[in-house]
């Protein structure tokens, strides 16, 4: 996997498949070679965020001092509220105005059960590290997506949240926003009026209303999010296991990323099984002398098991490189231990470089 | 437990890659089987529950399709959920009206949180014994293959959340209604999958909280899927252990560490959330064919 060059790495890939870990361990590797490297951490184990030092409040990196290291490695666990009233507040024309989205009822009610909210906050939060000069590179790990859409589409959701058309077809002098407070009469208003009740109507106004403020900072945001996911020195790491599902949806988010010129920089498939390397019938004949018949029977029944896995993930990873025409995925064996300190991070790095697991 | 087949809503939850669209579509074929019209129904644009169940299904699941006997697939798109509400909740002209305003279709798109309490009412509707869509029979059982825990929870507390921004009018008492029907624990039970792991136990956990939190609602089942072979017991360990260099032993003592990691994450999620935990295997080793997964599930519900 090289990374020399790259200011900023995504790690995307469907839940579960060690994006986490994965992520921390790469941001490792950089900041041994010399890099001042933040990671953007989504939801850490518990033991891998004390290693990261991650138990700190606050929604800005810290950095580990744990580890001597060439460079730096800074993290952070993103906190997706915060994150979002951050950016509101910074793109706010003034207090006041921040003060009224922030306060508004919809907003606190509503803006979390929003899809794609932790997405648009995980860009978001990219965004604004990598502007910062106190870090070379940002290794992004990405939120849990049920749907890899919502992570690519998170700069177009926010500007289609806050369409200027939209806002403008509600905040005009004569738009809903007008009607509403003007009590109108519209017939699309009356209608809806009917539907939703006043109350609702009145909020939702007030709402967009005291967010028209932002739509100038907010268009100019996304689009500089929208750049920077192109940027030649960004890249996309796809993360899988060998399992049906990842592997199909890596796939698919691969397609999504060449049809919309994003850089794809390779793919990492997590926890391979070896196959054995004893034959389980053989390890049954050999064994049972010393350790008895049902003791033998248990071991090659547990070999039969590796070895149905072994294939099954020869298979997946097959499948991965006739879809994406990668002739090289990095395999990284399944680990005897979960991952879950610096020296478990600094071994998963050097699997991911492809030098042998010491 | 022996009572989860007995509700008419089953959301099934849990975090990403555990498996909950399998054991949505296990827990549904079990239904079936057992002579209950059933649906099980997925949102965001997925149609992963039809891949499971049946290779060969093609298109985008937005009608509602047999795929087995006595088993339906429909994956729900907020879009034409709201189209079908507006026909429902307005005079006809009315409703053509909304749906062709440009207006209207902007201030929905922009609305916070609509997609999910439209996701949410047409979930509703397709479990009503009195269907609203024309001509719809109406099903015996609805398993929801829902987002994973945070967004699930999010999507579940939309009419909550709906109900208590617009305080009166119709929104607001159709939020209300599909409400009380998702905190219901005669109508509706919620079910996390597992996997005995840290982190999808941990997220089992705040999930648990969540819903008490936001929806005052309780987990009715935890699915735990892919347990591996538990084999050995101590003794045989430290036999094998007395032949480290014999012909798969360190294969053998790896198992033995993992499913001994597994039961430790198993003993914590059923200490810490007062379940007993349904417990699959078959997905462990191999890609299983559904009916197995049934089976299992079969032989601890009652």
């Amino acid at each position: 996997m090289n990374l020399s060059g790259k200011r900023v790495v995504i790690v995307a890939g469907s839940g579960g498949v060690g994006k986490t870990t994965t992520s921390a361990a790469l941001a490792l590797g950089l900041a041994a070679d010399g890099e001042r490297v933040a990671v953007v951490t989504i939801d850490p184990a518990r033991r891998l965020a004390t290693a990261l030092g991650l138990e700190e409040l606050g929604n800005e990196p810290h950095r580990v001092e744990t580890v001597d290291l060439a460079g730096e490695l800074w993290a952070m666990q993103l906190d997706a509220k915060r994150t979002f009233d951050d950016l509101i507040e910074l793109l706010a024309p003034n207090e006041s105005a921040a003060r009224d989205v922030l306060g508004n009822r919809i907003y606190r009610e509503l803006s979390g059960a929003m899809t794609g909210s932790q997405e648009f906050t995980a860009v978001a939060k990219l965004y604004e590290l990598h502007r910062d000069p106190r870090w070379d590179v940002v290794v992004l790990d990405t939120p849990p997506s049920r749907n890899a859409l919502d992570f690519l589409d998170a700069p177009d959701r926010l500007t289609g949240f806050l369409d200027g058309r939209a806002l403008q077809a509600i905040l005009a002098p004569t738009g809903l926003a007008a009607r509403v407070i003007g009590r109108g009469t519209g017939v699309v208003f009356s209608v809806l009026s009917r539907l939703t009740g006043i109350d609702l109507l009145d909020d939702l106004s007030v709402f967009f209303r005291s967010l028209s403020g932002l739509i100038d900072g907010f268009r100019r945001r996304a689009a500089g999010v929208k750049e920077l996911l192109g940027d030649p020195d960004t890249t996309f790491l796809l993360v899988t296991s060998p399992e049906r599902e990842p592997v199909e949806e890596a796939i698919f988010f691969h397609g999504r990323l060449r049809a919309a010129g994003m850089p794809f920089g390779g793919i990492i498939v997590n926890r391979v099984h070896r196959a054995p390397e004893t034959d389980p019938e053989v390890a049954r004949a050999e064994l049972a002398g010393e350790l008895g018949e049902r003791l033998a029977g248990k071991v090659a029944a547990t070999l039969r098991d590796v070895e149905v896995l072994a294939r099954r993930d020869a298979d997946a990873i097959e499948h991965v490189k006739r879809e994406l025409g990668v002739a090289d995925p990095v395999l990284v064996p399944l680990l005897d231990q979960d991952v879950y300190d610096l020296e478990g991070l600094a071994r998963l790095e050097r699997c991911l470089r492809d030098e042998p697991v010491g | 437990m022996e009572s989860l087949l007995a509700h008419r809503l089953i959301v099934v939850t849990g975090k990403g890659g555990v498996g909950k669209t399998t054991v949505a579509a296990a827990i549904g074929l079990e239904a079936a089987r057992r002579g209950r019209r059933t649906m099980v129904a997925e949102v965001a644009r997925r149609t992963d529950v039809a891949g499971v169940l049946d290779a060969a299904h093609t298109g985008d699941g937005a009608a509602e399709t047999e795929l087995a006997p006595g088993l339906f697939h429909v994956s729900v798109d907020p879009e034409q959920a709201m189209e079908e509400y507006l026909r429902d909740q307005l005079p006809s002209a009315a409703a053509g009206l909304l749906n062709r305003s440009r207006l209207f279709g902007l201030l929905a798109a922009a609305t916070p949180g609509l997609r999910e309490l439209l996701t949410v009412g047409k979930l509703w509707e397709l479990a009503q014994l009195d269907r609203r869509t024309p001509g719809a029979t109406p099903y015996d059982l609805v398993i929801v293959d829902a987002p994973a825990t945070g967004h699930g929870v999010a999507v579940l507390s939309a009419p909550r959340a709906f109900a208590g921004a617009a305080h009166t009018g119709p929104v607001a008492r159709q939020a209300s209604i599909i409400h009380a029907t998702l905190s219901d624990p005669e109508v509706t039970a919620i079910v996390a999958v597992a996997r005995a792991e840290e982190l999808a136990v941990t997220e089992t956990l705040a999930l648990q909280a969540a819903l008490r939190d936001t929806l005052d609602a309780e987990l009715d089942a935890i699915v735990v899927n892919a347990l591996a072979p538990d084999r050995f017991t101590p003794a045989d360990a430290r036999r094998l252990e007395e032949q480290p260099d014999g012909p798969g032993v360190q294969r053998a003592l790896a198992a033995h560490a993992r499913a001994r990691r597994q039961r430790a994450q198993l003993a914590r999620l059923t200490r810490a959330t007062g379940h007993r935990a349904l417990r699959l295997h078959a997905q462990a080793v191999a890609t299983p064919d559904l009916a197995a997964l049934a089976d299992e599930l079969a032989g601890q519900l009652a």
